[in-house]
């Protein structure tokens, strides 16, 4: 048990490639803390460098209070999970697993204690004497947690351990995890480029965008305060909608209308150096059916017409897309996010994604009045990508004063 | 219908087979059944011998020249074999492994050099043995073995580390090792087939070398037995040395048979499966 404090650690691989650069971190003991980031971004740079298998270029890393930078992997007594699982092929379930304990030269009955024990954790013990070949996915994930939790080491670190997994497994496994390190109490990184899994997972999530961290927080936090452009489209599904939006006379010109501003971000928006063009961020389920909306709500927000594509009725509410006219949001990372993730990013497209209520009778190929929540909406700054509605760490929507 | 097919396949595959086999084995067989000839029906043309003898395998064993050269070539071939897989092996794990400056050179040269003609090296090294006195000596066979041997085992061996995934020895520096320790119990066990295959193949090629070991001896000193076998006559000088000859070449075959048939057992295909994802 110890925690883990990254003090400006850098990575620049012999190509010149940084990887890492700066990146400040405090995890404390017993913390459960995920990194998350597209791909490249340096997260598994991150996590060899907290396992010492790479070399740190500079700052400082701290394990238990104790400077770790020349330590050896093995004298820093922390367990890793690979993305591969990495199970000695020749050794059975039960040799893998006591495979750290015979390097730390315990006796044979310790040793065997430790596995059987660890291996009813997991759930291996009929399978203790089988190969590592004769295993399936999920069992081999298994295997490769239980080499890592037998020996209680200060920390664990795993590098996407459920990637490899189909989609059903990979939630049966997500609990798994979950569990285990509450049950052992033992820190954790944890490195994912699965949204769901950082958002389900963690105590804190760090998003990391080309090598620097771009916050760190509860995810809750993140989803409802991002500091930036590229956290609030990163974090998550459906992603936020963002729109062009062209500041003019202290108001915002977007495709949805005129959109009225606070007097905090009409000062800012004064300055000399402010930007002339915004970046309007909306989440899906701050749009509601025009219809549905009572008065007292219907003061906070405004409302806009568009016509609707697509219908998609989950049953406890409708995902609806609509067609919005205007120019397209453009920014860096709306580029990146959509280059990360596909077509699973929505965010940037013409589409507008929005999440009604169940009872709304939208239907397709219509037109429909639809609501939003001025409150609730973010600003963001197209040059540099930070949030303009942000303040004190707090969102606080357009109309803040 | 579909059995039919695969039935007639097989005999197909099967008949291939025993062409490609009764090939290649046919000029062996009648080596050996030579050797079990008497001098009398040597010349007759019979495929399996009319008397059998044992006369020609005690005629070589008892002329000390031919044990001599069987002691010399075991001995020559297993000591350049250890060394070249040894140092084959710390080479290939490097290059397999290892960004370092001039990886690419260090292959380049170890081609160039299996590719060198061998028979244009052999009048310098002629000299040059001669001068460092180690003309005739096992050393003096050893040295240029391993040197063309090397290219050999460093191109099989980074093949077969290629293969072992490098999350292996992380995993096993996370769970504790020192580097050594990761390399004999995680990478060595993986790397054995690669490591016989090695083996046998540099193994064979010492055994086998006739233009060194002709040039590179003189006495019986060093001499291995490819030479000897040419330097074969008879009992008697007038005696007709082909049963004894063949005799010879039969037991030099024993120990390659025996070298193959006990690494091969541990040549098991597919050693690293289960090791990652699958
Ligand atoms: N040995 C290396 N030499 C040079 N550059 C490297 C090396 N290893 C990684 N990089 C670069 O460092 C950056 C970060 O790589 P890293 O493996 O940490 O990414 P990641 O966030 O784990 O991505 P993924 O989600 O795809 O696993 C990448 O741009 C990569 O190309
Ligand atoms: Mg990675």
């Amino acid at each position: 048990m110890a925690d883990i404090v990254l003090d400006k650690v850098s990575k620049r691989f012999p190509d010149g490639t940084v990887a890492v650069r700066d990146v400040d971190l405090e995890i404390a003991d017993g913390e459960f803390v995920i990194l998350v980031g597209p791909s490249g971004c340096g997260k598994s740079t991150t996590l060899n460098m907290i396992a010492g298998l790479e070399d740190i270029s500079s700052g400082e890393l701290r394990i238990g209070g104790e400077r770790v930078n020349d330590k050896a992997p093995r004298d820093r007594d922390i367990a890793m999970v690979f993305q591969s699982y990495a199970l000695y092929p020749n050794m059975s379930v039960r040799e893998n697993m006591a495979f750290p304990l015979k390097l730390q030269k315990l006796d044979r009955e310790t040793i065997n204690q430790k596995v059987e024990e660890a291996a009813k954790v997991l759930e291996l013990t009929p399978l203790l004497d089988r190969k590592p070949a004769n295993l399936s996915g999920g069992q081999r994930q298994r295997v490769a947690m239980g080499r890592a939790i037998v020996r209680q080491p200060k920390a664990f670190l795993m590098d996407e351990p459920l990637s490899n997994l189909d989609a059903k497994l990979r939630v049966q496994m997500r609990t798994v995890v979950s569990r285990l390190q509450k049950q052992l109490g033992t820190t954790t990184v944890y490195v994912t480029h699965d949204q769901t899994e950082a958002m389900t997972l963690g105590d804190r999530v760090v998003i990391m965008r080309g090598g620097e961290v771009q916050q760190v927080g509860p995810p809750q936090e993140l989803y409802d305060h991002p500091r930036n452009l590229f956290v609030a489209g990163f974090i998550g599904s459906p992603s936020m909608n963002f729109l062009h939006a062209a500041v003019q006379d202290g108001t915002l010109r977007t495709a949805l209308g005129d959109v009225p501003v606070g007097d905090r971000i009409r000062r800012e928006l004064e300055s000399a150096d402010a930007p002339r063009e915004l970046i309007l961020g909306i989440r899906p389920e701050h749009f509601e059916d025009a219809e549905l909306v009572d008065e007292e709500t219907r003061r906070r927000g405004m409302e806009f017409e568009a016509p609707v594509e697509i219908v998609e009725s989950m049953g406890s509410d409708k995902y609806v897309y609509f067609t919005v006219e205007g120019e397209r949001a453009s920014a860096a990372e709306l580029e990146e996010l959509a280059a990360d993730a596909g077509a699973d990013f929505t965010g940037g497209g013409a589409n507008l994604v929005t999440r009604l209520s169940a009872e709304s009778p939208v239907t397709e190929g219509g037109t429909r009045r639809v609501w939003f929540n001025l409150e609730k909406i973010h600003l963001f700054d197209p040059t540099n990508g930070r949030n303009l509605t942000l303040h004190e760490g707090r969102a606080a929507g357009a109309l803040a004063d | 219908m579909a059995t039919e097919t695969t039935t007639r396949a097989k005999l197909r595959w099967g008949l291939l087979d025993a062409v490609v086999v009764v090939f290649a084995l046919i000029p062996v067989l009648w080596i050996a059944s030579l050797s079990f000839k008497t001098p009398a029906t040597l010349t007759d043309g019979r495929f399996i011998p009319r008397e059998w003898t044992l006369d020609n395998y005690r005629t070589i064993f008892d002329t000390d020249q031919f044990v001599r050269a069987l002691v010399n070539s075991i001995g020559i071939a297993l000591i350049a074999t250890a060394v070249a897989v040894v140092l084959g092996a710390m080479a290939a794990y490097a290059i397999a492994r290892l960004d370092f400056p001039g990886k690419r050179l260090l292959v380049g040269v170890s081609l160039l050099i299996a590719m060198f003609p061998q028979v244009s090296l052999v009048s310098p090294l002629f000299e040059i043995e001669r001068q460092l006195h180690l003309f005739d000596t096992w050393p003096g066979l050893i040295l240029p073995y391993i040197t063309f041997a090397l290219p050999l085992a460093i191109y099989t061996l980074s093949a077969f580390f290629k293969q072992i995934p490098w999350d292996l020895e992380k995993a096993a520096k996370m769970d504790g090792a020192t580097q050594g320790q990761a390399f004999r119990r995680v990478i060595a066990p993986l790397a054995a087939p690669g490591l016989f295959t090695t083996a046998i193949l540099v193994f064979i090629f010492c055994w086998n070398d006739f233009l060194f070991a002709i040039t590179l001896t003189s006495t019986e000193r060093a001499r291995t037995v490819p030479v000897a076998l040419s330097f074969f006559t008879g009992e008697s000088q007038f005696e007709d040395p082909t049963g004894a000859i063949c005799a010879a070449a039969v037991v030099i075959t024993i120990p390659i048979i025996l070298f193959v048939l006990f690494f091969q057992r541990r040549i098991v295909s597919g050693l690293t499966s289960g090791a990652v994802k699958g």
